[in-house]
């Protein structure tokens, strides 16, 4: 299939994952007390790309865009809201998931990184009723079909119409040859709990199974008669909220547009940098440390509301991360480097780790935590450079310890009078940023040898330098001025030199060690099968299911087993 | 050996499949019995379940003679299972199975589509009774009552014919399918008929009349291009349907003529050539031609919705798996898989109605409502003769196919039934010529008094020219007083 074959909509050259519910297009973000309504309602000529409508609630990566946009306000803006509502717009139709038409045309590249985002997108739902206790009820009124229903799965509590229509479907494998890719696998056999036999019927009936079967099936978890379902509706809210520990403010903090300025190969934001060597597929990304230190009180903290240095940071390196994945896919590896005063930096983590008792700190520190694990799951080589005049300490460390390979320079350079680099450990590193493996980085990487967690631990605010840095297995390789630039060119030039895809493959497979999570196995398992069968001609050849349809021709399929 | 002309009676259900030796058939059908009998009593006819009602019953599938007339209670009505003949070697005649033989038993990886083509079928066969129910009260004679059960007993058995299919080739996923036929209600909030102009009210007599030409159109339509399925039970089955379909279409065509007729000769009796001279036609008795187009207006529009979006999948795909064919699918000269032709297709580009080349394969939609709207226009030019004979100025028109729409590309437009397109504001302003306003429904509704006795016809409809079964107009077809 040729590689970008659409264009963006409305003559955009990138894709921009900032918006604000001003601008929304296709959701509506409403809040009354402790309740939100987020509502879908698809405008199908405000597609992505051109060449295709988003008919019937269909949804492409701008309408996710949309709706991350809005889970992240819920959890910023609304600290008070206790319940979401998630409902269509439309009558007799809740999703019909992701558009085909859009897929069918989209480059593969385009595609994994569609499903990425809405899966960690899904992901983020169920991490706001974990750690949050925001609780969504899906109320689905008719179809919800395929990637619409996996967006229902992700809910606390399933809603369905019973009027003999509505139906839960995943068609994805008899109408499509893909498969139910955004979770749905995994979500209806392990958080929903339904009989693997059961599943495998469901998702091979096309039109989904409706009503009571569905309920028995645990495919739903409520029936509703559509007379009954406005009542129905507020009692299982009033439950749901009995059920949420969120005890937030009315007045939450405002998400103002992350500031970022785009000049030739530079994107230049308050505390990050990124500089695209084309030349070499590298895209430098220097994070900056505070240049404060942290606010005297949680009043002071939230008087700074965006700017607080950890959030403004947090969205600014999320936004990064976004931009390079789905509109620079030739860029190979993300080499970071950091610069600022590491004290500081680790004076703002423990600021939050003392606060994380208010709500703000408290989502603070799980935007990075889902900042990191969205780093975490990019499908770049990871470079973390630890050189004088950095600052990898607790979070920046964190970013370190989530890289493919880290070097850290012994000393200092020739010329240079900045004091050698160091690498500073505080509470950040021992927990509050778990992995989708549910490991912190430093679990993960000491998989082998659980002890030396504890030696790491008896040294939180001690400077560790080069030497001991790679001694203790922080760093990959330590390097002294006179081997610094040759090991670090050769390494980058050889990265380079490999197959993009198999750097893929070995870095996802490296990098989630140990034990298996619903996560793990929709980023891993699912997606990789998934990854597969898109690249097949089964599903993506000239006569392939993704191609054909909605031709009315029928695929014609190679039947080997592979 | 079967007998497939003659229908058999040894069983509860008249039929030509052979059903007293298919024992797995027989229970199925005869558990759904009951149920069915019920909905009957609950949905059927209001008011009318214990008169004798002069009725046509299929006894046979020979097209010389299969109608056999009597008076019956309509709960006693034989609704059974009949088959157009099995033809020997029929083949798939479009698609990509083109040319092999004719499938005698569903194909597994059509079933889910072929499930949810008869589904669909099924589902509008009770609707229409339902929403029917309660015109008897008002029938304007015994003969127009008498074709409101016919048509109410033969939707009932087109019911039974998809409840066949359902039960003989689906399983138990049929049988549930089958069930639910039953539990969906016209109009219902919570258990709605699957389509939407299934769920629309039919008011009052003029509103039938329009229903059977329009609708009923559609279903002969729709029946038409199952007929040419490569499934061969369904191919028969809805070969049968049809026949009893054309006597819905007559109900229609002739009502609304009669409607016509009346309402010209009593304008001419009158005096009154301007047919804009509303009220003082009204005061006639009879309903102003004006108004007959403002109701043609409501339901040609909410019938062409029935033919779904201008560009669907799945009547492509419907087609290319051989299941679902074009209107006299043999009787057209090309290649019949349509893989490489286009079809013009009416579409919204750029804020303007125009025409646009689509995949033909995927316009079979608009390619079927094309010919129904051919059909169609045939009978509104026989009403235009009937006011043309009368020497009245007026003609009637069905509107353009941009006008009134809910479903599809202009489902977002205002146009008038000329294909002007409208803001809102000037949609509101003119809203009232075009579609009957409420007092257009009360004026129509002041009309339906029934007319019980035999021979008598209400003020606004002229008797028919000839009986049913060749009886007088004054024949006794429904014995109120039974």
């Amino acid at each position: 299939m040729a590689e970008a074959e659409h264009k963006l909509a409305n003559g955009k050259t990138r894709i921009d994952f900032q918006t604000a519910p001003d601008a929304y297009r296709h959701w509506k973000l409403a809040v009354e007390g402790d309740a939100a309504t987020l509502t879908m309602d698809v405008d199908e000529n405000a597609g992505l790309f051109e060449g295709y409508q988003l008919k019937l609630n269909s949804y492409d990566l701008g309408v996710d865009i949309e709706l991350a946009d809005a889970l992240l306000r819920l959890r910023f803006e609304h600290p008070s809201v206790k319940t979401v509502v998630m409902r269509s717009g439309k009558e007799r139709v809740f999703c019909a998931g992701a558009n085909i038409r859009m897929l069918a045309g989209a480059s593969h590249a385009h595609k994994v990184n569609f499903c990425k985002f809405t899966n960690e997108t899904r992901n983020y739902v169920e991490d706001a009723s974990e750690v949050s206790g925001i609780k969504t009820l899906c109320v689905v009124n008719g179809t919800a079909a395929g990637g619409g229903y996996e967006l229902a799965l992700t809910a606390d509590h399933i809603m369905l119409v019973d009027d003999g229509t509505a139906a839960v479907s995943l068609p994805e494998v008899p109408l499509l040859a893909v498969l139910p890719g955004t979770g749905g696998l995994t979500r209806v056999v392990d958080k929903r709990k339904v009989r693997r036999d059961h599943a495998d019927v469901f998702c091979t009936i096309e039109e989904g199974i409706r009503g009571k079967r569905a309920q028995q099936w645990r495919l739903v978890d409520e029936l509703a008669p559509q007379s009954k379902l406005t009542e129905k509706v507020a009692e299982r809210v009033q439950a749901l909220a009995s059920s949420s520990s969120r005890n937030g403010p009315q007045k939450g903090v405002t998400l103002t547009r992350v500031a970022r300025t785009f000049s030739g190969d530079d994107i230049v934001y308050s505390s990050l940098k990124v500089s695209i060597d084309r030349a070499a597929r590298i895209a430098n990304i220097m994070v900056i440390g505070p240049e404060a230190a942290p606010p005297a009180s949680v009043a002071a903290m939230l008087e700074q509301g965006a700017q607080f240095w950890p959030l403004r940071i947090a969205r600014e390196l999320d936004d990064a991360i976004l931009h390079l994945r789905n509109n620079e896919f030739e860029i190979g590896t993300f080499v970071f480097r950091s610069e600022g005063d590491a004290a500081l930096v680790r004076a703002y983590d423990e600021f939050l780790l003392a606060q994380k008792d208010n709500w703000f700190a408290h989502e603070i520190l799980h935007l990075w935590k889902r900042v990191l694990k969205r780093l975490d799951v990019t499908s770049r080589t990871i470079v973390a450079m630890i050189e004088p005049g950095s600052c990898f300490a607790g979070t920046f460390a964190e970013i370190a310890f989530a890289a493919d390979r880290s070097y850290m320079l012994i000393g200092q350079m020739e010329g240079d009078n900045r004091p050698p680099a160091r690498i500073v450990l505080c509470g950040t590193n021992f927990g509050p940023y778990p992995m989708s493996n549910g490991l912190t980085r430093l679990q993960s990487r000491y998989l082998g040898d659980p002890g030396q967690l504890d030696e790491l631990k008896g040294m939180q605010g001690e400077g560790i330098e080069a030497d001991e840095a790679e001694e203790l297995g922080l760093v990959t390789f330590a390097a002294d001025d006179i081997d610094w630039n040759d090991e670090v060119r050769v390494f980058l030039e050889e990265r380079a030199s490999f197959s993009p895809d198999c750097l893929t493959g070995l870095e996802a497979n490296l990098r989630f060690v140990g034990p298996e999570t619903m996560e793990t196995k929709i980023f891993a398992r699912l997606t990789a099968w998934q990854n597969w069968i898109f690249q097949r001609p089964n599903a993506v050849g000239e006569e392939g299911a993704l191609r054909r349809y909605g031709t009315g021709r029928k695929p014609n399929f190679d039947m080997r087993r592979v | 050996m079967l007998d497939l002309i003659n229908v058999d009676y040894s069983t509860q259900i008249p039929n030509n499949v052979d059903l007293a030796s298919d024992r797995q058939l027989l229970r199925a059908l005869e558990k759904w019995h009951p149920g069915y009998i019920d909905w009957w009593k609950a949905m059927g006819p209001d008011g009318f379940q214990e008169q004798l009602v002069y009725l046509r019953t299929a006894v046979s599938v020979d097209p010389k003679g299969w109608a056999k007339f009597g008076y019956v209670k309509m709960p006693e009505y034989r609704w059974g299972i009949l088959l157009a003949p099995q033809e020997e070697g029929r083949k798939v005649n479009f698609g990509q199975h083109m040319g092999e033989p004719a499938w005698q038993e569903i194909p597994g990886e059509y079933r889910a589509m072929l499930r949810r083509l008869v589904v669909i079928q099924g589902d509008t066969e009770p609707a229409s009774v339902e929403q029917q129910r309660h015109l008897g009260k008002t029938a304007p004679s015994l003969y127009d009552m008498r074709n409101l059960f016919q048509v109410n007993v033969e939707e009932g058995r087109h019911l039974w014919a998809m409840v066949y299919l359902l039960h003989k080739y689906f399983g138990r996923d049929g049988r549930e399918e089958a069930d639910e036929l039953l539990v969906r209600r016209s109009g219902d909030k919570d258990k709605p008929r699957m389509l939407g102009a299934f769920n629309e009210e039919t008011p009052d007599w003029l509103s039938f009349f329009m229903f059977t030409f329009f609708t009923d159109r559609d279903g002969k339509m729709q029946l038409e291009s199952l007929a040419q399925s490569g499934f061969d039970p369904l191919s028969r089955t809805c070969r049968f349907m049809l026949t009893e379909e054309a006597h819905h279409m007559f109900v229609g065509e002739t009502g609304v003529g009669r409607t016509i007729q009346r309402t010209c000769e009593a304008m001419k009796a009158a005096g009154i050539e301007d047919p804009n001279d509303i009220a003082r036609i009204r005061a006639l008795g009879v309903i102003d031609l004006p108004t007959v187009q403002k109701k043609l207006n409501v339901h040609y529009p909410l019938t062409l919705d029935l033919f779904g979006a201008e560009i669907s999948t799945n009547s492509a795909n419907f087609y290319n798996a051989g299941l679902k064919g074009r209107f006299q699918e043999t009787k057209i000269d090309d290649d019949h898989r349509l893989t490489n032709s286009t079809y013009p297709v009416l579409k919204m580009v750029d804020g303007k109605i125009a025409k646009v080349d689509e995949p033909a394969l995927t316009a079979l939609n608009m390619r079927l409502r094309d010919d129904y709207t051919e059909d169609c226009a045939k009978g509104v030019e026989r009403w235009n003769k009937i006011i043309e004979k009368e020497g009245i100025n007026f003609r009637l028109d069905l509107p353009h196919v941009a006008f009134n729409r809910r479903i599809g590309e202009f489902r977002n437009i205002n146009a008038t039934p000329a294909g002007i397109l409208l803001s809102d504001t000037d949609w509101a302003k003119v809203r009232d010529d075009y579609l009957p306003s409420s007092s257009d429904g009360d004026f129509i509704a002041s009309l339906m008094k029934p007319a019980y006795e035999p021979g008598q016809y209400a003020s606004w409809i002229a008797p028919p020219r000839i009986g049913i079964d060749s009886k007088s107009g004054d024949f006794e077809y429904v014995k109120i007083a039974a």
